[in-house]
């Protein structure tokens, strides 16, 4: 018996769901109407949510990518995707042996994580004076 | 190092920016179950944390809930225990051996009396005397209540130092008792699985030094963030147990098909944990859904609780519909209605005939 005359059976993933997604989806349309209204931001945790097996792939492939797509580098790679959605981001960020250690829909106008730091704005300006004094002057 | 630095300072030194560190508290925050939102206000909390002094204490167990914590991912035990908290005592993991060991423990308990966080994992026995197990020869019952003293608060880690887990399943031979039996002056906080999920132990411990405090439990001294629903809550599968769909067999079409375990044996309606959720080997996946029903090791008693292929008793609506009329003709009668199903159910179980919701 070879492995080619096992019976097995491939489900396409791309259009698998048990029901889960729909409610999530809602739940961003939701949240998305809240923020074109009132301007009020918010975050679901896709870690906290049940998904069954292609369901999570199927969630990508429902929201797309739009046109903004950064990636971070700081303790492991953060990837931060703009959906097809404006307004809804999907924010995944990996340790440095590149496992998820968290994974949130972000619906807003510019995730946090984005954003340059206060605390790093005054590193940087210091190491910005400490090159300019060592600097020989012409 | 300097024992005494914040968080922030440490990390900073390191040349860790707060960006990272914002992503760092997502993950955190992510942990322990709290709005992501929460994150920037972790953030700023945690950078100004000094580091506690952690004492682990094993006793009577299989060493199965330091590999699951040695297994946590996110964040890994390697920050876990050079950024976020001073372990000073750990038999497994420590370098230091008999005096040595002893020593540092002490040491710590000295340093940092009333502060230290003490993590026990595995039962204590009580038969002959604690006898059955003891370190340089003292018992665990004698050394747990010499290091509880000085703490500032417990953590039972695992389903043993829980509620008393395997050791104390019948018959009991050691006279196994969870550490709630024996501290009863302390805040203990309940984090029961066999294993315990290695994010809801690091969870807890971010829990505490984000709040200084224990996180709120419920009535068996569980995180409610982890605890607080059933598996069956949570599972992905609860659409097909909605729809009616179950799996008879573990190799039937229902089986393929992922359908709801409960017929055969799935304790996930009983079973509070955060499994289905948080999942296992760095979120790869979780017994339900390699195909196998919870066996419920989150909850008291479970080696006891019958058959992990049983399904769960529930009382069908004929058996309730006749005691109803039963009780309205005379209370005996009913008594004597629900004493045949038990009859039926455990001479089902007796034979290990596969039972279904017909049977209940």
């Amino acid at each position: 018996m070879n492995l080619h005359s096992v019976p097995l059976k491939i489900e396409n993933v791309a259009d698998y769901s048990i029901g889960n997604l729909r409610a999530l989806l809602n739940e961003i349309a939701a949240r998305l109407e809240r923020l074109a209204e009132d301007g009020i931001a918010s975050s679901i945790d896709l870690k906290s949510l049940p998904f069954a097996p292609g369901e999570y792939e199927q969630l990508r492939f429902l929201l797309g990518t739009g046109e903004v797509s950064a990636r971070i580098e700081a303790i492991g790679p953060s990837a931060v995707v703009e959906t097809r959605y404006a307004g809804v981001w999907w924010v995944t960020h990996y340790n440095v042996e590149d496992d998820i250690i968290a994974d949130s829909i972000d619906i807003t106008t510019l995730p946090e994580i984005l954003k340059s730091q206060p605390a790093d704005i005054r590193d940087g300006l210091a190491l910005l004076h400490v090159q300019l004094n060592d600097e020989v002057q012409p | 190092m300097n024992e005494h630095d914040t968080l922030g300072e440490r990390l900073r030194r390191q040349g860790v920016s707060r960006r990272a560190f914002l992503k760092f508290c997502a993950a955190m925050a992510s942990l322990m179950a709290l709005p992501p939102g929460a994150a920037a206000a972790i953030a700023e909390t945690l950078v100004r944390t000094r580091r506690p002094s952690v004492i682990w204490l094993s006793f009577q167990e299989c060493t199965g809930c330091t590999e699951s914590l040695t297994r946590s991912h996110s964040p890994s035990l390697e920050n876990m225990i050079f950024d976020m908290i001073s372990l000073d005592y750990h038999h497994t993991l420590q370098a230091a051996s008999g005096f040595g060991a002893e020593k540092s423990r002490e040491d710590a308990m000295k340093d940092n009396y009333g502060k230290y966080l003490l993590l026990v994992d595995g039962s204590i026995p009580l038969g002959e005397g604690g006898a059955y197990s003891t370190i340089a020869g003292r018992s665990n019952l004698d050394l747990l209540q010499e290091v509880a003293k000085g703490a500032a608060a417990i953590v039972a880690v695992g389903t043993c130092a829980s509620f008393g887990g395997i050791p104390e399943a019948k018959p009991n031979p050691t006279g196994a008792v969870p550490v709630s039996h024996i501290v009863k002056d302390k805040p203990i906080i309940n984090i029961s699985g066999c294993p315990p999920i290695p994010v809801v132990i690091t969870g807890v411990l971010a829990h505490y030094l984000t709040f200084g405090e224990l996180p709120a439990r419920d009535h068996l001294g569980r995180p409610k963030a982890f605890y607080g629903e059933t598996i069956h809550d949570r599972c992905y599968r609860r659409p097909f147990y909605e729809q009616g769909k179950f799996a008879k067999t573990f190799d039937d079409e229902g089986a393929r098909n992922g359908w709801c375990l409960f017929e055969l044996g799935c304790k996930g309606p009983t079973t509070h944990n955060a499994c289905a959720t948080v999942k296992w080997n760095g979120g790869v996946s979780f017994p339900i859904e390699s195909g196998h029903g919870c066996i419920g090791c989150s909850e008291p008693h479970f080696w006891d609780a019958g058959s992990f292929y049983a399904p769960l008793s529930t009382p069908s609506a004929k058996v309730s519909t006749l005691a109803a009329g039963a009780a309205a003709a005379g209370a005996a009668a009913a008594v004597g209605l629900s004493a045949l199903d038990r009859a039926n159910r455990h001479r089902a179980q007796d034979a290990h005939e596969k039972m279904t919701s017909k049977d209940l």
